[in-house]
């Protein structure tokens, strides 16, 4: 159990510290950009399916507009 | 809506964070005890506090949810909760990290508050299983809301234990009859916590910008797919 207790372990040199600062701060920036990263794909997969619906919405409206020519075109023959 | 003053406060997270890496690197002085290692404690600690607190702030939003029955509320309470526990995931690796480099070892099972932390991670972590085996909406935003209240009281009621509790190695460096931090170490600590508050708030706003747009898409691609009816103008997002 004593071997647990680590009080007594002494301040680590520069040289040695400065890994664990670094590797500390390193995770740190990496969850970030992860986060970020992830965050970006679903954002340009938004984009993606807004340009889909914007297509899709303006065919749409385009075979709404032949549609409601139509029967005027009808109309017209007779 | 949600995305609206995302870019300011963006901007002001990493003005904070450039000041805090500054402080902590060429203003705070080296620790008497521990040398350069303890640069760890104002990333560690900050990180620590604003996870805690967001796990509250989730409990905040659900009762906020359960009494007005509003679907935003719970987007809020789900982000916030989603976001601390990234935050936790930073907090463990970064206390291993310290705790080998201060202590000889990554995980000390002895040690309260670290054990504490892992408790209050562990039942976040099934917060995201819980909700979702869950598939109708309404109830799926109520039983999570009632999860995120009964966990979020958990939260400073462990706090308080721990601190009532014995440390064997863990410092408190905070409210001790010892003194606190020097002057230098104190105000760097406070731009290190305000900046990592703003980041969490910063991505939490973030967060729920992309699920308000993911929401309102959805309800844009059921509208172009059914017949022309009326239409809904819901904003609020919806968490999935």
């Amino acid at each position: 159990m004593l071997d647990l207790l680590p009080i007594a372990a002494p301040a680590l040199p520069l040289d040695e510290a400065g890994k664990y600062v670094a590797g500390a701060y390193i995770v740190f920036l990496a969850l970030i950009l992860i986060y970020v990263a992830i965050m970006a794909a679903k954002l340009q997969r938004i984009e993606r399916e807004l340009r889909e619906l914007a297509g899709f919405a303006e065919s749409r409206a385009d075979g709404d507009g032949q549609a409601a020519t139509e029967p005027e075109r009808e109309s017209a023959d007779v | 809506m949600y995305g609206k003053g995302l870019k300011p406060l963006s901007i002001a997270t990493v003005a904070a964070l450039a000041l805090s890496l500054s402080l902590v690197f060429f203003y705070a002085p080296l620790d008497a005890d521990q040398g350069f290692v303890q640069k760890i404690f104002y990333l560690h600690v900050p990180l620590a506090i604003v996870a805690l607190l967001g796990f509250v702030a989730g409990g905040v939003f659900a009762i906020a949810h359960l009494r007005s029955g509003d679907s935003k509320w719970d987007a809020y309470s789900y982000v916030s909760i989603h976001m601390s526990v990234i935050f936790g995931v930073a907090v463990l690796i970064t206390g291993a990290i310290w705790a080998k480099a201060s202590w000889g070892h990554w995980w000390v099972w002895d040690e309260p508050t670290l054990v504490s932390f892992l408790i209050v991670f562990l039942m976040y972590a099934t917060y995201y299983p819980f909700r979702y085996a869950i598939e109708d909406r309404d109830r799926q935003a109520r039983y999570a809301s009632v999860f995120a209240i009964t966990a979020g009281a958990f939260v400073p009621l462990n706090f308080m234990a721990v601190r009532m509790a014995e440390s064997l190695v863990h410092p408190r460096t905070f409210a001790t009859a010892e003194g606190g931090l020097p002057a230098e170490m104190m105000l760097t600590f406070l731009v290190s916590l305000g900046a990592t508050g703003l980041l969490w708030t910063t991505l939490v706003k973030f967060e729920l910008t992309a699920k308000s747009a993911s929401g309102q898409l959805k309800r844009l691609r059921r509208a172009l797919d059914a017949p022309p009816s009326g239409g809904s103008s819901r904003v609020a997002p919806e968490v999935s």
